[in-house]
């Protein structure tokens, strides 16, 4: 089951906090850039991005709910 | 988070104006996530707040919501929840907001046990006005009114809410959202005061001026200098230095201010009828 | 109707009675010399009727919780004296910009600081228009009798309901501590204003969207209509807009609420003034022994008239700048150092001198004085 990853581009103001706690490493990129999805398929859907985005950013959906 | 946002924000409001990277988001989702668990309906329920960069949290909520003037949200809190004691109240309040100019409200609104749920956001530093120490900011750290290091000692409004009355107290931070969630969750189930310490990071101000790095490296802070109360219990006084405790502080019953009041209004209109 | 006895009433007695005839619901104050009775009567009156009484902590929370509780639906009252009308000055504008119904008392006593708690004074008049920052309009309102407390304490609810606004009502020591016989009128023949609810549904409803007399609908919390009230300059949606042109819009806005319906508030009664060559402008405790000088100067043929407002703010200015040019001098009788005496002269201008008459020894103005001092300008 892969889970989808989705960035409001809007709303984030690329703090980096999904980037640094992720803790499967699924998102790349510095402070000031905007995170980029890399390894999508690492991904559990734990949903801890979603939790500690700043600017509700994040949507973590798995396929069956899609 | 879309379901989230669909039912309980004003998404024509977001993006909001907090900084890159401010703990106040992260709190704020933890509190929308809360009232979602506990399953509060948002038509009966209020969110009041004061003045400052916290208290900006309730326009973007799609609640009833009362922005109040600075210090006085539990106040105005209090006039709404024993006018309609049929309502759930919630305030969102900073560190400066509830400690200092608010401080009197605070200690009296515990000790009445009135059913509100306060959650502190305590990034230790007035932000909205640039950067001023508030009386939960540490002793030694710079602002833009300590320029030489912080003289006043902090409150452990914890505590002062414990010893004034507060019939659930627990600090949580951002970084542990997931334990922050479940602690607002069970102040909002509380009948009487609540009080949430929720201990968050100003990266623009506080952070930038006392070298605590990035939005990310203050909230690795956060996770190294916390300790769970029940682990604490554990730990000798050597290993707790320093040390914030984070978890459910104090929990007790004590009658409910507004039922208290109801039940004489009962038994008024009883004795009115005889 | 069988004809109602009069009773012997003490004037904060006639407030809290006159506030429960309004439909008052709610009352947070704080213990003060001379108020405190209004406080007392409400806490036992209030659970009766399904009300609600708190003391707050200090007169701040206290202002605070009769906003928070007004936006619940509650008519919500307050009531102090000096010291706490400058405490509560904060939330007091605050309920201007938000637009909250509430009615504040204060029951005017010797000042400044703390003053002579138990002596009557006018000192508050000038707090009253602008104790709170910022251009805001008020209504202020001056009964000088126990009976005229409990009518006019209606009519301040009335009034805050029907504008959306706070009302302060002006007394002082003496007319809060004294007593008269009072026969009080029946609750059927009492005209009760409520604010106005709003008639769309919740998607619709723009908090702050006045209709033509100004005034906006106004809903609950609780009701499902999940608005936004803050003290931020807001637009019609209730979120700030601080852009100039709302910033300037709001502002006017809230003043032409007042202006546009003055004549809905202003109250101002005249007594022999149809002949009169000279005037006395008096409110409050000072218009009762303005009104038996007046009375005493014709006897001795003095062509001498009594301009008494009820409505102190908004001023009654039409009426001075009527009786400016009937008359030659107004004789202002003041328990301050002329706080009217200059919105007086104000509206007078040329057309007649304005002659202060001035106590603040927390003393009474006696109507001989009046009398004396008709004498001396003739």
């Amino acid at each position: 089951m892969v889970e989808k990853i989705k960035i409001n581009k809007n709303w984030c103001k690329k703090c980096g906090i999904c980037i640094a706690f992720c803790p499967k490493g699924v998102f790349e990129g510095q402070p000031g850039q905007l995170p980029k999805v890399a390894k999508p398929e690492e991904c559990t859907g734990c949903k801890l991005c979603e939790l500690r985005c700043p600017d509700f950013a994040i949507e973590v959906r798995s396929d069956d709910n899609e | 988070m879309q379901e989230l946002l669909d039912k309980y924000f004003r998404k024509d409001k977001l993006p909001h104006i907090w900084c890159p990277g401010c703990g106040h988001g992260i709190t704020l989702g933890a509190v929308v996530r809360a009232i979602d668990k506990v399953g509060l309906d948002p038509i009966k329920t209020t969110v009041v707040s004061g003045i400052g960069c916290s208290s900006r949290a309730p326009g973007y909520m799609k609640f009833d919501t009362l922005h109040t003037t600075h210090g006085r949200a539990l106040a105005f809190a209090t006039g709404v929840k024993h006018a309609k004691p049929e309502l759930n109240v919630i305030v969102l309040t900073g560190d400066g907001d509830a400690a200092a100019i608010g401080g009197n409200h605070l200690i009296h609104a515990a000790r009445r046990n009135i059913d509100i749920t306060t959650v502190l956001f305590n990034n230790s530093i007035y932000g909205m006005t640039g950067g001023q120490y508030s009386p939960l900011t540490p002793t030694g750290k710079l602002a833009t009114t300590a320029p030489y290091g912080n003289i006043d000692q902090a409150f452990d409004i914890c505590k002062l809410a414990i010893a004034a009355g507060a019939t659930y107290v627990a600090r949580g931070t951002v970084y542990n959202t997931t334990q922050l969630i479940g602690l607002i969750s069970k102040g909002i189930q509380n009948k009487g005061f609540s009080l949430i310490e929720v201990i968050t990071h100003c990266p623009t101000v506080y952070g930038r001026r006392n070298k605590m790095g990035t939005a990310v490296d203050m909230m690795k802070w956060q996770k190294e200098n916390t300790v769970n109360v029940k682990a604490a219990e554990k730990m000798t006084e050597e290993q707790l230095k320093g040390k914030i405790l984070v978890g459910e502080l104090y929990s007790d019953t004590r009658p409910e201010y507004t039922e208290q009041y109801t039940k004489i209004i009962e038994r008024l209109q009883k004795e009115g009828q005889q | 109707m069988s004809e109602k006895k009069p009773i012997l009433m003490q004037g904060n007695e006639a407030c809290a009675k006159g506030a429960l005839a309004a439909g008052v619901r709610f009352f947070a104050g704080y213990p003060i010399t001379p108020s405190s009775e209004i406080a007392e009567i409400l806490s036992e009156e209030l659970p009766k009727v399904g009300g609600r009484f708190i003391q707050m902590e200090d007169e701040i929370a206290s202002m605070a919780a009769v906003i928070g509780a007004s936006l619940t639906g509650s008519k919500a009252m307050t009531a102090t004296s000096g010291p706490g009308m400058s405490l509560k000055s904060e939330n007091l504008g605050y309920a201007s910009m938000a637009e909250v119904p509430c009615v504040i008392v204060d029951v005017q006593r010797v000042g400044p600081s703390t003053g002579g708690p138990t002596a009557p004074s006018q000192g508050d008049i000038m707090q009253a228009r602008w104790g709170t920052h910022g251009d805001h309009p008020i209504i202020a309102l001056a009964p000088n009798s126990v009976k005229e407390t409990y009518e006019v304490t209606i009519k301040a609810f009335n009034l805050s309901e029907r504008f959306r606004t706070p009302v302060i009502l002006l007394l002082d020591e003496v007319i809060g501590h004294m007593r008269e016989k009072v026969v009080l009128p029946d609750q059927e023949s009492i005209e009760i204003i409520n604010r106005k609810k709003p008639t769309v549904p919740p998607e619709e409803y723009f908090p702050y969207e006045p209709d033509e007399d100004g005034v906006p609908k106004m809903a609950s919390y609780g009701e499902g209509y999940r608005f936004h009230v803050t003290g931020l300059t807001h637009d019609k949606t209730g979120f700030p807009n601080l852009s100039p042109g709302n910033t300037d819009y709001v502002i006017r806005r809230l003043h032409e609420k007042i202006e546009k319906n003055i004549d809905e508030i202003l109250m101002v009664e005249e007594y022999f003034m149809d002949d009169a060559e000279l005037a006395v402008f008096a409110y409050g405790s000072p218009s009762r022994s303005s009104l038996s000088a007046v009375r005493k100067a014709r006897e001795e043929g003095i062509k001498v008239g009594l301009i008494r407002p009820i409505t102190i703010w908004p001023f009654p200015a039409e009426t001075v700048k009527k009786a400016a040019q009937k008359v030659s001098k107004i004789i202002v009788p003041e328990m301050n150092l002329g706080q009217l005496l200059g919105e007086v002269e104000r509206y007078a201008k040329s057309d007649a001198e304005v002659i202060g008459l001035n106590r603040v020894d927390g003393e009474l103005i006696t109507p001989q004085e009046v009398v004396d001092k008709i004498k001396e300008v003739l």
